[in-house]
């Protein structure tokens, strides 16, 4: 799938993964998230914590939201706060949030009795993205996170996400919009040059 | 049991029943099962009491099948179940602990309707009890072997009765201890506890080799 794909991503810093359609960025962020098996190379998390691989060390924010339509909004967030387990590295020290102070933050705490299945697509992705708040794991990865979410929920993802890369978070994303994070770097994924088969990286 | 298993195991619970749960299809089609066979048979009460454990057996498995291929299906659709890959939690206690809830929202249904079939079925209360007690016991062996199968339809749409077909040839040894020992209950010379102690046997063995297998397959299954 990648040939030549290297990055290193310091503590406090996002990835910016951009590409055109189907070059592969949500391949990425999936094998980064262990669910797609690596057919060569090394993923490597420095200051970890000791035999959990990096997959283990993430939040995925992906298309689907994990959202369960039977359960009510709280049963959903508290299900992820207890199954999910938190970790955190030295460089990374978080606190959890309660499952009702993070629908608060994002503005859905009105919700929390009502079955998930009442909730709007946007409603439906804040709450897939308070799982996040609820477990601190220092590496989000996020695909296309802007997706269904009104201007001004993008303000407010775009503050938790600074948020996060200030604590010593990690943060790779997926996206075609711009986001305005305080410390980027670049990874543009384009096509094999068929006379000098590489991919790029480019450290921005 | 770790937190972590309690909230799986209530929220397993707790979606089963709710809307959209299969807790109750699997009880409604044994009962439908049940009764229909006497009208098939006819009215031979002699009969219907010496096949009735069979009846019964089969019916149990064939309800347990039903409401198996949702098993992790649903969470493999919703991207639940690629989030409990990456929770860091052990995938075969996760596929145990899914199996039990899975047991209780399902198996333990038909056990309870099992004594009040019998009764359609002319069952005496020594035969009844067998069959109960057999069920009880076998059930949860149904469901870890239906689990593998679960497991290796995941990513297929219909999978259903792929799984029927995959589940069933596992699942006839369970169902040969499971008639053999209630039969025995039921005519004196033949000790019951033999048979009945396979039987439990085999369902240890599902509890170890049903999560193992399924946890390779749904690890597979990640494409």
């Amino acid at each position: 799938m990648f040939q030549d794909l290297s990055f290193e991503l310091p503590s406090g810093t996002a990835l910016v993964v951009t590409g055109a359609n189907g070059i592969g960025k949500s391949s990425l962020l999936r094998t980064l998230a262990g669910l797609v098996a690596l057919a060569g190379g090394t993923l490597r998390l420095d200051d970890g914590v000791e035999d959990r691989p990096p997959a283990e060390h993430a939040h995925y924010f992906g298309h689907q939201n994990a959202v369960k339509a039977a359960l009510s909004v709280f049963e959903n967030l508290s299900f992820w706060q207890g199954f999910t387990s938190p970790v955190t590295t030295p460089a990374y020290q978080a606190t959890a949030l309660s499952p009702e102070a993070a629908l608060d933050l994002l503005g859905i705490g009105h919700t929390i009795d009502l079955p998930a299945g009442f909730l709007s697509a946007g409603q439906t992705r804040r709450l897939a993205l308070a799982r996040l708040l609820v477990t601190p794991r220092p590496i989000w990865l996020m695909d296309e996170p802007t997706s269904a979410l009104d201007k001004a929920s993008e303000g407010q993802l775009l503050e938790l996400m600074n948020g996060h890369l200030v604590a010593g978070g990690l943060i790779v994303t997926a996206t075609h919009t711009e986001l305005a994070l305080a410390k980027t770097s670049i990874l543009h994924l384009r096509t094999a040059d068929p006379v000098f088969p590489e991919e790029e990286d480019l450290p921005a | 049991m770790s937190s972590w298993a309690a909230v799986l195991f209530r929220r397993d619970l707790r979606l089963s029943v709710r809307v959209g749960g299969s807790a109750l299809v699997g009880v409604l089609f044994f009962l439908a099962v049940v009764t229909v066979i006497p009208f098939g048979v006819g009215p031979d009460l002699n009969l219907l009491s010496r096949i009735g454990p069979a009846i019964l057996w089969i019916g149990a498995l064939l309800a347990t099948l039903l409401g198996l291929d949702r098993l992790f299906q649903a969470d493999r659709e919703d991207g639940t179940l690629d989030l409990m890959l990456m929770a860091g939690r052990p995938l075969e206690l996760l596929v145990l602990i899914k199996c039990l809830a899975h047991w209780v929202a399902t198996g333990l249904p038909l056990v309870i309707a099992a004594p009040l079939l019998g009764i359609f079925l002319n069952l005496d209360p020594v035969a009844t009890g067998a069959v109960t007690l057999t069920l009880l016991v076998g059930t949860p062996a149904l469901t870890l072997i239906g689990a593998i199968g679960a497991a290796l339809t995941v990513s297929l749409r219909r999978g259903g009765l792929l799984l029927a077909v995959l589940v069933i040839p596992l699942a006839i040894p369970v169902l040969i201890f499971g008639v053999s020992a209630a039969d025995a209950a039921i005519h004196d010379p033949v000790p019951f506890l033999t048979p009945f102690l396979i039987l439990c046997a085999l369902s240890l063995i599902a509890a170890v080799i049903g999560p193992l297998a399924a946890a390779a397959a749904l690890r597979f299954a990640g494409d």
